[in-house]
C-alpha cells in the first residue's frame, strides 16, 4: 500500500503540493487526474524519491520511502514516462532487459535478450523489432517497449506518467487496454497520472482529483460520475467554466 | 548611498554565486572520484567512452598537432635568424610541444569536441527523462554516465597527448627539412638530443588533468542542463568555456609546479 501524509512540495516560491493526502491500497489502480501544471507527475516522482518532498510522509508498507535500502525499494517498481525516456544509445531489447543486464537482478545475456523478446511479444511489438534503435520506432511503438521495460523484472507496482499523451486515439485506447491487461494479469499496484478520461475509465479502480496542490476528490471511478464535486465535475465534462480557472 | 550599498550588494550576490558554484563541482568531482572506489563498474560504458573520447580524438588532435609544429618551426626560425640561433629550431619545436602546445591545445581540442558532445548527450537525456529512468532501473547515473566518461578522459588523453607530440614533431621535421633545408639526420638528432623524459612526461600529467576537467565539466553541466532544447545549449556552451578557461589556468598553475626554479 502507498500512503502520501500532508505531503508538500514547491520549487521556490511556487508551493506545487499544499498538503497531499492519497491512500493507494496494493493490487488496485489509482488514476490521478487534474489540469496541466496541478503536480501530478511532482507527486509521482516525489512518491519514487526523484524528488525530495519538503515536508509530510510518503509511506510504502507502512515504511518512509525515505529510509531503508533504496536499491530494493525502486526493485520493487516499474515505470513508464511520458515521453518513453528509452536510451538512445541501446538497441530496443537491451532498453527492455536494462534492469536484467546489470545489478542484482542481473542474468546471461542471452537469457535477458529472451526474457525481453517475450515482454516485447507481450505488448504486441514482433521480435524483429528487438534489435533496431528506439529512434527507428514510431511514438506508440516507443510507448510500448517503455511498457515492455516497465513490466520486465515483474515489479509489484507501476507507474504510468501520462500514457497516452501524443498518441492517436486508436492507439491510445491500444496502450489502455495493455495496462489494464498487464496490471490484472500481474496483480500489480498501479499508479497513472492521465487528463486523457478515457484512460481512466479504461485504467482506474479509483480515482484522485489533484487541484492546487492538494487532492479534491478521490473514490472508485463508478462514482466519478455522480460525485456531486464541482471541480470533478468541470474537469471529467470539460467545461471551460466552474471553479477550476481556464487560464492557469 | 544607496546606489553604493545595491552596487555592493549586486557584487557580493554574484561572487557568493560564483563560489556555491565552485562547491557544486567540487562536490561533483569527490563524488565522481569516490564512485570509482564503489561497486559496480560498468566496463562496457568505460571502454565505448574510451573509443568515443579517446580514438575517435585522434584525427582533430593529431592535425592540430601537425599544423602546430610546422607553424612553430618558421616561427623559431624567423626568431632565431635575429641573433643567429637558427640551429635550435628542433630542440625549442619539441620542448615546446611536449610541454606546452601539445597538451594545451590538444586539451583544448578535445574539450571542444568532447566537453560539448558529453554536455549535450547527458543534457539531453536529462531533459528526456532518461537520467530518471536510469534512477527507477536502479542504476546510479553519476556510476553510469560520469564516472566512465571521466576515467577515459582522464587516462585517453595523456596518450592523445603523447601522439600529438611525435606528429607535431614530424610537423616541425617535415617544414624543417622541406622548407628550412635542415638535414634530417641532423634535425631529428638535434630533437632527441636536447628532449629530456620530463619534458614528455609532464606534458602527459598535463593531458590526464585537462582530459579529467573536460569530463568533469561535460558531465556537470549536462547533469544541471535546464529545460528544453535551450537548456541544453546553454549547458553545451558551458560546459566548452569552464572546461577551456579551467585548462588554462590549470595549464599556469601545473607549469609553476613542474618548472618554477
Amino acid at each position: 500500500m502507498i500512503e502520501l501524509r500532508n505531503v508538500h512540495k514547491a520549487f521556490g516560491s511556487n508551493q506545487v503540493l499544499r498538503g497531499v493526502d492519497l491512500t493507494i491500497p496494493s493490487g488496485t489502480s489509482m488514476v490521478i487526474i487534474g489540469g496541466s501544471g496541478t503536480g501530478k507527475s511532482v507527486a509521482l516522482k516525489c512518491v519514487l524519491g526523484l524528488i525530495r518532498h519538503d515536508s509530510g510522509q510518503i509511506l510504502l508498507d507502512g515504511q518512509d520511502v525515505t529510509t531503508g535500502d533504496r536499491d530494493a525499494f525502486l526493485a520493487r517498481f516499474g515505470m513508464l514516462f511520458q515521453g518513453g525516456a528509452l536510451f538512445d544509445s541501446l538497441p530496443v531489447w537491451q532498453n527492455v532487459a536494462f534492469r536484467l543486464l546489470r545489478g542484482s537482478l542481473k542474468r546471461p545475456r542471452a537469457e535477458a535478450r529472451e526474457i525481453a523478446i517475450e515482454k516485447l511479444r507481450r505488448v504486441g511489438l514482433k521480435p524483429e523489432q528487438a534489435d533496431k534503435f528506439p529512434a527507428e520506432l514510431s511514438g506508440g511503438m516507443q510507448k510500448r517497449v517503455g511498457l515492455a521495460r516497465a513490466i520486465c523484472a515483474e515489479p509489484e507496482i507501476i507507474f504510468f506518467d501520462e500514457p497516452t499523451t501524443g498518441l492517436d486515439p486508436i492507439m491510445s485506447g491500444v496502450i489502455n487496454d495493455l495496462i489494464r491487461e498487464i496490471v490484472t494479469e500481474m496483480g500489480a499496484t498501479a499508479m497513472t497520472i492521465t487528463h486523457d478520461m478515457t484512460s481512466v475509465r479504461a485504467i482506474a479502480d479509483n480515482v484522485a482529483m489533484l487541484h492546487d496542490g492538494v487532492i479534491k476528490w478521490t473514490g472508485p471511478v463508478a462514482q466519478m460520475d455522480d460525485s456531486g464535486d464541482p471541480y470533478l465535475d468541470q474537469f471529467i465534462h470539460g467545461r471551460a467554466t466552474g471553479p477550476i480557472e481556464a487560464v492557469r | 548611498m544607496r546606489l553604493v550599498t545595491a552596487l555592493l550588494g549586486r557584487l557580493g550576490a554574484q561572487v557568493l554565486g560564483m563560489l556555491a558554484a565552485v562547491g557544486r563541482v567540487t562536490l561533483f568531482a569527490i563524488q565522481t572520484v569516490t564512485h570509482l572506489l564503489r561497486p559496480p563498474f560498468y566496463a562496457r560504458e568505460f571502454g565505448h567512452a574510451l573509443v568515443q573520447i579517446g580514438w575517435l580524438s585522434l584525427p582533430v588532435v593529431g592535425m592540430t598537432a601537425l599544423f602546430t609544429g610546422g607553424a612553430l618551426a618558421l616561427q623559431i626560425y624567423a626568431g632565431g635568424a635575429r641573433f643567429n640561433a637558427e640551429t635550435v629550431v628542433p630542440s625549442i619545436v619539441a620542448i615546446g610541444l611536449t610541454r606546452e602546445l601539445g597538451p594545451v591545445l590538444g586539451g583544448l581540442m578535445v574539450a571542444a569536441r568532447v566537453a560539448s558532445s558529453i554536455a549535450a548527450e547527458i543534457g539531453t537525456m536529462k531533459v528526456t527523462e532518461q537520467i530518471d529512468a536510469l534512477t527507477t532501473l536502479s542504476t546510479n547515473p553519476m556510476k553510469y554516465l560520469t564516472l566512465p566518461r571521466v576515467l577515459a578522459a582522464t587516462l585517453a588523453v595523456p596518450l592523445l597527448v603523447g601522439v600529438g607530440d611525435v606528429i607535431g614533431i614530424m610537423g616541425g621535421f617535415l617544414v624543417g627539412v622541406g622548407r628550412l633545408d635542415f638535414g634530417a639526420g641532423t634535425y631529428l638528432h638535434n630533437t632527441l638530443d636536447f628532449l629530456e623524459t620530463w619534458d614528455v612526461v609532464s606534458g602527459m600529467i598535463k593531458g590526464a588533468v585537462f582530459g579529467f576537467i573536460v569530463a568533469l565539466m561535460g558531465c556537470y553541466y549536462g547533469m544541471n542542463s535546464g529545460r528544453g532544447a535551450q537548456g541544453v545549449g546553454r549547458a553545451t556552451k558551458a560546459a566548452v568555456v569552464a572546461a577551456s578557461v579551467l585548462i588554462l589556468a590549470s595549464n599556469y598553475i601545473l607549469t609553476e609546479l613542474f618548472f618554477s626554479a
